[in-house]
């Protein structure tokens, strides 16, 4: 839809060209298409107002680049914005000595935690490590036969049991301790950020595994909610970082800059598609020009 | 919420305040009703406050919800269709992106029909995911009804021709598809879904509901998913689920009122009880929710 993002402000501003500056009208008019191109893009509304803010005081006032026209300047101030705004301090990934590495997967209901658990394991075992699989989730039906074949899938061996969840947890780490595996993965159930039960519960599950990353998976087609569903999350868990979902779709992917600012911590890993393999770790740049909606054209303007 | 109660004071005092509508605004927007239909019912709002016909804070909240109930209940009958005649079994089928709640409310509605004195056969069409035939199995189970599975990775058009058959065969009223979530831009999984639409609706089976399901948490691309499997399999209706979370819900606004899908079925939890009938009135005090209107 913004497309023409572009287009659009050139039409506003390209009356100044061969002008010079900026002018503070010239700016607003801009940053309300901007503003505009973020909303769709799922931003949060307030994540939107002081990004628009951050660029309006870069703007004011600019010179304006001869190989530039002011519309793609303003493009190229409010993607750099978004990148620095997604991008910051990046994930390294440590590894615990004495091992095993233990990774915990939360999140809401169906945003994939099953599915990046066995995609995460494919992922250290190509990275030559030996993860280990545990289903702890022992609510939802069928989650724990999912995550078997998928572990089958990922060639990475999987370990649940029908007790409870805290308990399946700290079975499986010390499962992986046996076994000589140095990394465990811990798949959980879904749950709403209000459920104050299945909260408690997941709180219990990372006391009893220590983990050493807890990543909150997050779905890229999510709208305003995820703000306050990473801010409860991250509350009762400290969240290491952030798995973005479901990127192979036309969902321009804006609660992925809304979390990170709420959260503070990075996205780590982006998931593209269904298939164990389509899943990376997480650019900043590209995600930038995909929630302005523009990606080809600005991979040309930031040449410029 | 507090900033919001202030502002609407100010506009009750005759004071129209550029701040209160950022503020109307900014809720509208939380809830995920998205920047155009925003714009265009506040539009509408100013233009009767300056008519003179909305005269203090109240009367406009009033009025912007009587509004938004109207266009909700403008997207048509939320009654679900079920007319099957003796070995012609109806089909529902239930279509939309991953993770959404597809399987999980066709364990719901096989439920509901069963306690109305329906005949109910469930089709694990789902042949893709990792186990989710055995899903739908376990809610099978539960609903005390019967399920018609094929083999993981075959044919899933196959598996709902043979559970429509088997329903007609044995008398069965109502057929509930399931199918694999795919997002809306993936075209060969779009064939593929209105090749089991087709499937369902030949013989002696007849497609009476396209469900889409969609995720309360889903931002502005749940317009475009709707546009999507709209045009691709006729939807006759949305099933809201997890409207139990802190999400609103609001881009079915905008999905009701320019594409006329009404919402049927609202999923609030994961049991088996949790689904209720869409209540346009208590949407909105919901999308309002958490809002200090007062
Ligand atoms: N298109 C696409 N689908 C995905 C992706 N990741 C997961 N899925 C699909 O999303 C759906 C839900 O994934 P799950 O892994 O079961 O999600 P979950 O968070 O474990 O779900 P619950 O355990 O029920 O809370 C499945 O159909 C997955 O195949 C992705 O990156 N792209
Ligand atoms: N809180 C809540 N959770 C729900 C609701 N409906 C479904 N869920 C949960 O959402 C998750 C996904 O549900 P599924 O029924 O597997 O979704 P699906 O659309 O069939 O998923 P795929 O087949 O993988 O595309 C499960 O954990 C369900 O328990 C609801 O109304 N409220
Ligand atoms: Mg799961
Ligand atoms: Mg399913």
């Amino acid at each position: 839809m913004f497309d023409t993002l572009s287009e659009r402000l050139e039409g506003i501003l390209g009356r100044l060209r061969g002008r010079g500056r900026l002018s503070a009208a010239d700016v607003d008019q801009a940053l309300r298409e901007i503003r505009a191109a973020l909303l769709e893009a799922d931003v949060h509304v307030r994540v939107v107002r002081s990004l628009v803010d951050g660029v309006r005081s870069q703007l004011v006032g600019e010179e304006l680049a001869r190989s530039l026209s002011p519309g793609q300047q303003v493009v190229r101030a409010v993607h750099r914005e978004l990148i620095r705004a997604l991008g910051g301090e990046s994930l390294r990934l440590t590894y615990a000595s004495p091992p095993p590495t233990v990774i915990l997967l939360a999140g809401l209901q169906g945003s994939g935690k099953t599915t990046t658990a066995a995609k995460l394991a494919r992922w250290f075992r190509q990275q030559g490590h030996q993860p280990l699989l545990v289903g702890a989730d022992l609510q939802r039906p069928a989650a724990v036969e999912q995550l078997r074949i998928l572990a089958e899938q990922a060639q990475v061996p999987f370990f649940s049991q029908p007790t409870d969840p805290v308990q399946v947890a700290r079975a499986g780490r010390q499962e992986a301790e046996r076994l000589g595996r140095d990394v465990v993965i811990v798949d959980t159930a879904g749950r709403l950020a209000i459920d104050a039960e299945l909260m408690d519960e997941v709180r219990r599950i990372s006391e009893a595994v220590d983990p050493h990353y807890t990543f909150l998976v997050v779905d890229a087609m999510t709208g305003q909610d995820a703000v306050g569903t990473a801010e409860a999350f991250h509350a009762t868990l400290t969240l290491d970082g952030l798995i973005l979902t479901k990127l192979d779709g036309d969902a321009r992917g804006g609660a992925a800059l809304s979390v990170k600012e709420v959260v503070g911590k990075p996205i780590a890993f982006a998931a593209t598609g269904e298939r164990l393999a389509d899943f990376d770790l997480f650019h900043p740049d590209r995600m930038a020009s995909r929630i302005l909606g523009m990606g080809d054209v600005l991979s040309l303007i930031e040449q410029a | 919420a507090r900033r919001f109660a202030a502002a609407l004071r100010g506009l009750r005092g005759g004071g129209l305040e550029e701040e209160t509508w950022e503020l109307l605004e900014e809720a509208l927007l939380g809830a995920d009703v998205g920047l155009a239909t925003t714009s265009e019912l506040l539009d509408g709002l100013r233009e009767r406050v300056r008519a003179g016909e909305l005269r203090d804070g109240d009367a406009v909240v009033g009025a912007l919800k009587a509004e938004l109930v109207r266009t909700l209940d403008a997207a048509g009958s939320r009654e679900l269709q079920l007319a099957p005649a003796p070995g012609q079994p109806d089909v529902w089928l239930f279509v939309g992106v991953n993770g959404v709640g597809k399987t999980t409310t066709i364990g719901k509605v096989a439920r509901q029909q069963v306690e109305e004195g329906r005949r109910v056969l469930l089709a694990a069409g789902d042949t893709f995911r990792a186990a989710a035939a055995d899903q739908l199995a376990t809610w099978a189970a539960r609903a005390e009804v019967e399920l018609v599975r094929g083999a993981p990775g075959g044919d899933p058009g196959a598996v709902v021709f043979d559970a429509v058959q088997r329903a007609a065969a044995r008398g069965y009223d109502l057929v509930l598809a399931d199918t694999a979530g795919r997002l809306h831009t993936k075209v060969n999984l779009i064939e593929e879904l209105k090749k089991i639409r087709r499937v369902a609706d030949r013989g002696p089976g007849r497609v009476r509901e396209v469900l889409l399901v969609l995720d309360a948490t889903t931002g502005q691309n749940g317009l475009q998913q709707a546009r999507q499997f709209l045009e691709a399999v006729g939807v006759t209706g949305v099933v809201l689920t997890k409207l139990d979370g802190t999400a609103k819900g609001g881009v079915i606004v905008p999905i009701q009122r320019d594409l006329g899908i009404p919402v049927k079925l609202v999923g609030v939890g994961e049991g088996a009880d949790d689904l209720v009938p869409f209540d346009a009135e208590q949407f909105v005090e919901g999308l309002f929710a958490g809002v200090d209107l007062a």
